[in-house]
């Protein structure tokens, strides 16, 4: 137009997203928190594998309180699950949703805003939590003021999420975005649930629940953000990587939608199994304990059609460590997703809670199903965000699976052991009705095992080390250019 | 048991949310043909191999 009319501008169109007409994805974004997953993921394993030797030698407190279990505890399981989970769950979900509908995200500083103001959470919760702030709450921890910084981010994130969906450019919405969705959804309402407190000062609140109320309200937030932070969207992962990485669909699309829209309707009430046997009353433990059952179902749908996407191309699981990560990952969402319901089951759980069975079944999930699918993913991700075919040494990336898959087998062994013996030991009743072991003689009974469980610790640190040093170097030899948006195909 | 008050209500709501989400991907056509969008990823995306213009 400016060509006819010189010196005559005619404005375009105004739109609210100016990225919206970008021929580039935003790989900034995918870039950052793929790199702070990473380092998040080294950090948390330290401390874990820091606070497994202080279980095995209690000295290792040093009597300083900021390095004391109980504070360092919650550090962990924080910056495993929310540091290292989320930002791989960010970085991926940001790929997955510019690729499969072919558009830039909505908006850059929203994305931005994201990256940094969650970055903010994580170091406000690495200094606030060994000072001793907490809410008391698993996996809940942190206080009001980094409470209503995550709701922020969040709100930011879903924006962006959300908005990038509306201008597609591809009608149909790929299977991975709608196990994202439900997770960035459900962990919005779960978290602003939980978090409602009354504020007694800059760093201390009280819930607004009581008693076994709150206690309720707590698993019901922490049941579900297993089910959708650790579930759903490791699932989106599962659904975009596994056929990526491997060159061919998945298994069975339509079993994948089938899977999305059951798990998510049954999952919700699922939590009260937390809470066998405590002054929760008995049909709401039994209605949480058949939630749990009939997950069985859609949980192992979910894991054969992935692992049957390799059908027929068995070979590449002997070629691929990246790929053997990513199965390997849903042989233990397998195990666990059967373990979770056979233990809350009540006379199961009767023998299992409190014992380190959980500790086992928990890391089966973290360990095993969240770390593997993250690392395939990751390993997937970091070439292509640093102008690279493949990352630095395929070698390096075969011994941590080995190293790591040796140590999850330890760790998870020990535990099982530890925890069955354990809850044998708690139940096992004299002749005249006096308990047949003090505590304490279960404690020591369970030392071997805490040696063994900080063994494998060591190796699946060791891994991820191995995997730090492998992402920096490729890295450090690629460049960082924005892919182009390929030209639109066959879009209905 | 008062809290009940709270999460069984909040739980039928997001089910009818879920529903509501589900009836607009149905009657809008998104499964409409399943196992082609499963082949889409795999051939629409092709990505220029690194080095190669960025046209």
């Amino acid at each position: 137009m400016s060509a006819v009319f010189p010196g005559m501008s005619i404005p375009a169109p105004r739109r609210l997203w100016a990225a919206s007409t970008s021929t580039l994805y935003n790989d900034k974004v995918v870039r950052q928190f793929t790199v702070m997953a990473v380092v998040w993921g080294v950090v948390s394993m330290l401390v874990g594998v820091f606070i497994a030797a202080q279980m095995a030698w209690p000295e290792l407190n040093f009597g300083i309180p900021w390095l004391s279990f109980g504070r360092l505890r919650p550090l962990h399981t924080n910056a495993a699950i929310f540091a290292f989970g989320g930002c791989a769950l960010f970085a991926t979900s940001y790929y997955v949703v510019q690729r499969t509908c072919q558009v830039r995200i909505i908006s850059d500083k929203l994305a931005a805003f994201h990256f940094w103001g969650w970055q903010a959470v994580i170091v406000a919760a690495a200094i606030s939590l060994p000072m001793g702030f907490t809410r008391g709450k698993e996996y809940a921890e942190l206080e009001w003021p980094i409470a209503i910084v995550i709701a922020l981010t969040w709100v930011a994130y879903a924006i962006v999420f959300f908005g990038t969906i509306g201008i597609r450019k591809v009608r149909h919405i790929y299977v991975a975005n709608w196990f994202y969705g439900a997770f960035i959804i459900a962990v919005a309402m779960l978290h602003i649930v939980n978090a409602a407190v009354v504020p007694a000062g800059w760093m201390k609140s009280y819930s607004v629940y009581a008693g076994v109320q709150d206690a309720m309200v707590q698993w019901w937030y922490g049941h579900n953000a297993v089910g959708f932070l650790l579930t759903a969207g490791f699932l989106g992962i599962v659904y975009y990587f596994i056929p990526k990485q491997a060159e061919r669909p998945v298994y069975s699309y339509r079993l994948s939608i089938v899977h999305f829209w059951a798990l998510i309707f049954t999952y919700m009430w699922a939590g009260p199994h937390h809470l066998h046997y405590t002054a929760l009353p008995d049909w709401t433990q039994s209605l949480g304990m058949v939630f749990s059952l009939i997950l069985l179902a859609p949980s192992w749908g979910g894991m054969i059609n992935g692992v049957m996407t390799l059908s027929g191309a068995w070979h590449k699981l002997r070629e691929d460590p990246i790929l053997r990560f990513m199965i390997v990952a849903l042989s233990f969402y397998g195990i666990a997703t059967f373990e979770g319901p056979m233990m809350s089951i009540k006379t199961v759980n009767a023998l299992s809670h409190y014992t380190d069975w959980n500790i086992a079944h928990v890391h089966g999930g973290t360990l095993g199903w969240v770390g593997f699918i993250s690392m395939g993913a990751l390993y997937y991700l970091t070439p292509r965000m640093f102008g690279q075919t493949q990352m630095h040494s395929i070698k390096a990336i075969e011994v941590h699976f080995w190293i790591a898959t040796i140590g999850i087998v330890l760790y998870i062994a020990a535990m099982w052991i530890a925890g069955v013996m354990q809850g044998l030991m708690w139940r096992a009743i004299n002749a005249d009705g006096s308990l047949t072991y003090t505590f304490v003689e279960s404690v020591k009974a369970t030392f071997p095992f805490y040696v063994v469980r900080f063994f494998g610790g060591v190796l699946y640190l060791s891994g991820m080390l191995l995997m730090a040093w492998n992402v920096a170097m490729t890295a450090l030899a690629g460049k960082t250019s924005e892919s182009t948006i390929p030209a639109l195909l066959s879009h209905a | 048991m008062d809290v009940l008050f709270l999460l069984i209500p909040l739980s039928v709501l997001l089910a009818l949310g879920i529903i509501a989400v589900l009836a607009w991907a149905v009657w809008s056509g998104q499964f409409e043909d399943l196992e082609q969008e499963g082949q889409r990823i795999i051939e629409n995306e092709a990505e220029k191999a690194p080095g190669e213009p960025q046209a």
